[in-house]
């Protein structure tokens, strides 16, 4: 288990190390000049020289990347080229936002997926289960800018159930929680549904039923149990596909977290906080996929972690 | 807009004052009905970037850093008409290369100790060194020892003096008829000294000035709040006693906010998708502002590339483009350009009529410079709402006279870097990247974008035009610095325009007009609402009616 464990802390550290790279180097041979958005209109050709000097950006890409390496290990981001700030504390400053988010859509998207999932394989193949199961595809499918800014119409703007956007109650957290949550309860649902169909055909609930127990009792003590944990570990990979939607969510519900300092960072070429942005979601989902991997075989002793 | 024309035609700038002081200046009136009190929330989309004056550049901390410094001159509010801001009073020397500036008295900075020539001059000698990484140090290049300060051989500017603490002396290398102008952008904000060497490089974050509010909150992608300075030495202002700008907030839920009554000012504006729904709503239009604004939208066509080095072709393209067409598709919140300068532009030209709108002419002229069927070429552009739809007008009226155009939209980085990178976007519409004057005065549309100057790799003369018989005008023009001869200096500059027209390395397009939505609590006059150097609107000036 701890060999285990350490192998794939070094595999992450690899794979942080491959993106860094990719990353910087996609930025740098980027047709857009950060200096140039830096320096302005009016600046003159000293000006924009002064400033790619002072930022290192007149050097090799290879000194450019070495210099971010042991600036990143030192834990030093670098500092925005535009906002003139550390990209630590810009990202400190946003992150607890994403993550209460995140938090909000997973808990959203539990409720929503698990419930339509168990009500669709209790009703297998009946008119319910198929609408629920339309309904799941329609939710994968929807861009979630068109989901976000309908809720908020509808919630917000027209019943005033919720305020429009903003941050710091917990009625701020609703709708940007439903939409991001939105897709991934069309996931579960389906998920949930093929589990609890597998586990409502196993023999112990069979025996369970043949005992006399009652029809509740056996769904919601004997067959939800199982039929929940392996869902349960793809928690873990959500937050990769999280960290897609948080850009969007955040835009319309001017939620202040990381994606929305992604998005303005990266129209005006701010490369540190592009990088910085880019590391922290890229540790968030290898942490989460090992933690994924890690819960597993709790949940399923016949996996081994090897 | 009518009054904006009407302020420009009484006054030819205070630059005529001279030698004077400002005693004839026509200075701002006091609304009788303003209220002093309350709050008003902006909203922007994105993070405001900075509030140090020598590096704040944008649209948006530009009119919130006026409110939090002050320069030595300043603009009367809603106007493009210069008056004094912390210098009482100034002399210019008979050849107009001395500025001599007396500052007023009794001047605080936010954190209690007065302001005095001293800090004038540490302000500039910030700005200019290299390490402050300004890009407004060059607006600054009249100065003497300016070039020292550049390469780093100076650490402080040989032409700035302070001869006693209330009085600032500023020798020019050169006359430069502009430098008033340039004493009042944000880039000659006086800062003190003591602030910037306590915060370092993040003064930007903790500014201290000595403007009408000072900032008291800043929570980083949340919200900043900007609290009445009650010292503030123009007296009676500002009105309000805060404002706070929500970051963060798409322009369209901005709109739904304000509709809510939630939101005072949309700092980014009526979204285009929205922009028919408000104005068709009359309750809402009468809260809509319009004015002019110192813009010019143009397609640049690159004149050292086949076919755009021939004069023909390109006022061939002059002649195929629907400018009306155009205005229409952005829902007629422009109006058609026949020159680089905006009309509300002192030295603009009102009686050049511009190149007809003329296909078979243009089909025509094509022939003649050896392209009867005409050619292939690229326009790049903005990839934002409306720049692409606008770019498939172009592309069809082109298409008319036989000129294929293949499109290319790209992030504004991209297109920055295309249009200074020698022959790589034959044509460019300047769209989202427009060029926008810092200053109201007509030198400031031609030496970074007409001028050979700016004709450099890196440079945002994107057409690559250089006439260098027109540079020497140009330098001309900006020599007259007496205020008696300010008519032949206009004059000068729009003969340099009417020259660029016949060159016609742009197709002008269309000035914008700027639309300012506001809630209905909202007081004060409609200029400062579309005031043409405070957008989106002049904080100091405007007030709530409840």
């Amino acid at each position: 288990m701890l060999a285990y464990l350490i192998r794939r802390l070094i595999q992450a550290a690899l794979i942080l190390l491959g993106v860094s790279f990719i990353t910087f180097f996609l930025l740098f041979v980027l047709p857009a000049d950060p200096v140039r958005q830096i320096a302005g209109r009016s600046a003159t050709p000293e000006t924009v020289a002064n400033i790619r000097h002072q930022l290192g950006l007149d050097q090799p890409f290879i000194v450019q990347y070495w210099h971010y390496l042991t600036g990143l290990v030192q834990g030093d981001m670098g500092r925005s080229y535009l906002q003139k700030t550390e990209v630590a504390t810009l990202i400190a400053a946003r992150l607890p936002a994403t993550l209460l988010l995140m938090l909000g859509a997973i808990v959203a998207e539990l409720i929503m997926g698990l419930t339509l999932g168990i009500v669709a394989a209790i009703r297998r193949g009946g008119a319910l289960d198929q609408s629920l199961m339309i309904t799941s595809f329609v939710a994968v499918s929807a861009p979630q800018f068109v989901v976000g800014l309908l809720l908020l119409y509808v919630f917000a703007v027209k019943l005033s159930w919720f305020p429009i956007g903003g941050y710091g109650s917990f009625s701020n957290l609703v709708l940007p929680a439903l939409t991001l949550g939105i897709m991934g309860s069309g996931w579960y649902s389906r998920m949930m549904r093929s589990s609890m169909i597998d586990v409502l055909r196993s023999d112990y609930i069979r025996t369970a039923r043949a005992k006399g127990l009652r029809r509740f009792r056996v769904l919601a003590l004997h067959a939800m149990p199982n039929a929940i944990l392996p869902i349960i570990a793809m928690i873990g990979i959500d937050i990769g596909i999280f960290m897609s939607g948080i850009v969007v969510v955040e835009s319309v519900f001017g939620w202040p977290g990381i994606g929305q300092l992604a998005w303005q960072a990266i129209q005006r070429v701010d490369i540190p906080i592009i990088m910085g942005v880019t590391l922290v979601s890229a540790c968030a989902i290898v942490l989460g996929n090992l933690l994924a991997d890690l819960i597993t075989p709790f949940i399923d002793p016949r996996i081994k972690l090897r | 807009m009518s009054l904006m024309k009407n302020i420009l035609a009484t006054s030819a700038l205070s630059l005529s004052l001279g030698l004077a002081s400002f005693a004839s200046a026509q200075d701002y009136q006091p609304d009788p009905n303003a209220k002093p009190g309350g709050n008003i929330i902006v909203t922007y989309k994105d993070d405001v970037a900075t509030l140090d004056p020598a590096i704040g550049y944008d649209w948006q901390n530009w009119s919130m850093i006026k409110s939090v410094f002050d320069g030595l001159m300043d603009y009367v509010p809603g106007t493009t008409e210069l008056r004094p801001g912390l210098a009482e009073s100034y002399e210019i020397s008979d050849d107009g290369t001395t500025f001599t500036f007396k500052l007023r008295k009794g001047v605080k900075f936010h954190n209690g100790r007065e302001m005095t020539a001293e800090d004038v001059k540490y302000s500039l000698d910030r700005v200019t060194t290299p390490a402050t990484q300004s890009p407004g140090a060059g607006f600054f290049g009249s100065i003497k020892g300016y070039d020292a300060m550049a390469d780093g051989s100076a650490t402080s500017l040989e032409g700035v003096t302070v001869v006693d603490p209330y009085t600032v002396k500023i020798e020019l290398s050169r006359p430069d008829a502009t430098f008033l102008h340039v004493m009042a952008l944000n880039f000659a904000s006086v800062v003190p000294k003591e602030a910037v060497d306590e915060y370092g490089t993040d003064f930007g974050k903790h500014p201290v000035g000595t403007g009408a509010f000072k900032l008291s909150d800043w929570t980083i992608g949340q919200q900043l709040v900007f609290q009445k300075n009650a010292d503030y030495w123009r007296s009676g202002v500002p009105y309000l006693d805060s404002i706070t700008f929500e970051v963060g907030q798409e322009p369209i839920v901005a709109l739904l906010r304000l509709q809510q009554g939630e939101v005072d000012v949309p700092g980014d504006g009526i979204p285009p998708a929205k922009f028919n729904e408000v104005m068709d709503n009359p309750d809402e239009a009468k809260r809509v502002v319009v004015g002019g604004q110192l813009h010019t939208g143009y397609i640049t066509l690159n004149v050292q590339m086949e076919p755009f080095d021939k004069v023909e072709v390109r006022q061939a393209m002059n002649m195929a483009i629907n400018k009306d067409r155009i205005v229409q598709m952005i829902n007629g919140r422009a109006t058609p350009a026949n020159q680089p300068l905006p009309p509300s532009m002192p030295g603009y030209t009102k009686d050049y009529e511009g190149y007809p709108f003329d296909q078979e002419k243009a089909k025509q002229m094509l022939a003649d410079a050896g392209y009867p069927d005409g050619f292939e070429t690229e326009l790049y552009v903005m990839n934002t709402d409306p720049n692409p739809r606008i770019a498939q007008a172009i592309q069809q009226d082109l298409s008319q006279i036989g000129v294929k155009v293949d499109i290319k939209a790209l992030a504004q980085a991209n297109v920055i870097e295309a249009g200074g990178t020698p022959k790589t976007a034959p044509m460019i519409w300047s769209g989202g990247m427009a060029w926008i004057a810092d200053f109201p005065d007509p030198s400031n549309f031609y030496g970074p974008i007409l001028g050979c100057a700016g004709a450099v790799e890196g440079g945002w003369n994107w057409s690559w035009y250089c006439n260098e018989e027109l540079d020497a005008m140009a330098t001309e023009a900006d020599s007259i610095t007496d205020p008696a001869k300010q008519d032949e200096r206009l004059q000068k500059w729009s003969d340099v325009y009417m020259k660029v027209m016949e060159d016609a390395p742009w197709v002008p397009v269309f000035n914008e007009n700027r639309y300012t939505m506001k809630s209905g609590r909202m007081g004060g006059a409609d200029a400062l609402y579309v005031d043409p150097v405070s957008i989106p609107v002049n904080y100091d000036y405007v007030y709530v009616t409840e």
